[in-house]
């Protein structure tokens, strides 16, 4: 008899009835562990590393645009302070130099930009300049190519595309060692 | 008339909830899938600094992190205030970068070995002289492609 019972139980079909409350607990768990990282920054291409000091002598000092950045977290600009605000309108002048001034860049692609600091500058400073540094080739960009193709600069574009825009405004950025100052 | 009663007759009054599983389950992998479950615990204090040049990081099995800061509170006592380098979860030195980097490398294919990208997550407020040291290790292990993490400026 209660064999007979526990098989006629068998036959039962199992409630799917709960399931969705299993899912929703899994569900609000999942929901409550996520943290949607969205890991942004400025991807940037180190120099690869040679034992020699690269001879900067050579250039011609009006294609060196030279930044200083000083453990005060003070910026010179080519031997003249310079507030952060405006590096970035005075290195797209400097690059693209509009009134083919005798001191500034012969051609953007002969252009160069020395970005020197100390070891006791903040990092935040430091972040700042090549953000704007950046900023100032990154609109360049996007002016040239509005002139050449009529479509904003981004990393969606043909790489075609960019390529001939990358060949005529180059973005070199060499940075030297720091010197030793103000460290903690 | 007729027409209308005749439509509202043969609607039936209940919505089936035999699919709300069905639903529940499928959101449920997407919020799987999303999920990054954060390996290592924060023994250094990270503050990215903001900035507008920003690009994304896409696949992050290509990316490895070094995190640098001053140590938090609890581990002041033992390390001090200095800023210092963190690697997985555990406090490293400088030297210790290259067997950091060979160990995420051998997770990764071959083919897109290319593309691994080093995110330095830096406090703002930590001198350049230890991220100079790192970026100078990075470049004699070869490890060229850096990201500066930083948050995007609120205009």
């Amino acid at each position: 008899m209660a064999k007979k019972s526990s098989r006629d139980r068998m036959k039962n079909e199992i409630n799917a009835g709960s399931m969705a409350d299993i899912a929703f607990l899994l569900l609000i768990f999942f929901l409550v562990t996520t943290t949607i990282v969205e890991d942004k920054g400025i991807l940037v291409k180190l120099p690869p590393w040679s034992d020699e000091e690269p001879d900067i002598a050579k250039l011609k000092t009006r294609n060196v645009y030279s930044v200083l950045v000083n453990a005060q977290n003070q910026l010179l600009v080519r031997g003249e302070p310079m507030d952060i605000e405006n590096l970035r309108e005075n290195a797209k002048e400097f690059i693209m130099n509009p009134g083919q001034l005798e001191n500034m860049s012969e051609s953007p692609k002969k252009a160069i930009i020395s970005l020197k600091n100390d070891r006791g500058t903040n990092y935040k400073t430091y972040l700042a300049v090549y953000n704007e540094l950046k900023g100032a080739y990154d609109e360049l960009w996007d002016e040239l190519c509005q002139r050449r193709y009529g479509v904003a600069y981004s990393e969606e574009l043909p790489v075609a595309y960019r390529r001939t825009i990358k060949e005529d405004i180059p973005m070199i950025l060499s940075e030297a060692e720091p010197t030793n100052f103000g460290e903690e | 008339m007729a027409k209308f009663s005749k439509k509202r007759g043969s609607a039936s009054p209940e919505v089936s909830t035999a699919s709300l599983p069905d639903i529940i389950f499928m959101l449920l992998f997407f919020f799987m899938v999303v999920t990054v479950l954060r390996d290592s615990e924060l023994k250094v204090k990270v503050s990215t600094p903001y900035a507008t040049q920003l690009t994304k990081l896409e696949e992050k099995s290509l990316v490895n992190y070094l995190y640098i800061g001053r140590p938090t509170q609890k581990f002041q006592a033992v390390y001090g205030t200095k800023p210092r380098l963190q690697l997985g979860d555990k406090f490293a030195s400088v030297a210790e970068i290259p067997l950091f980097l060979e160990k995420h490398k051998i997770k990764v294919p071959e083919a897109k070995r290319p593309r691994i990208t080093s995110s330095l997550r830096v406090d703002g407020e930590v001198t350049m002289g230890i991220v100079q040291d790192v970026k100078t290790q990075l470049r004699k292990s070869g490890q060229l492609r850096v990201n500066y993490s930083a948050k995007k400026r609120p205009d």
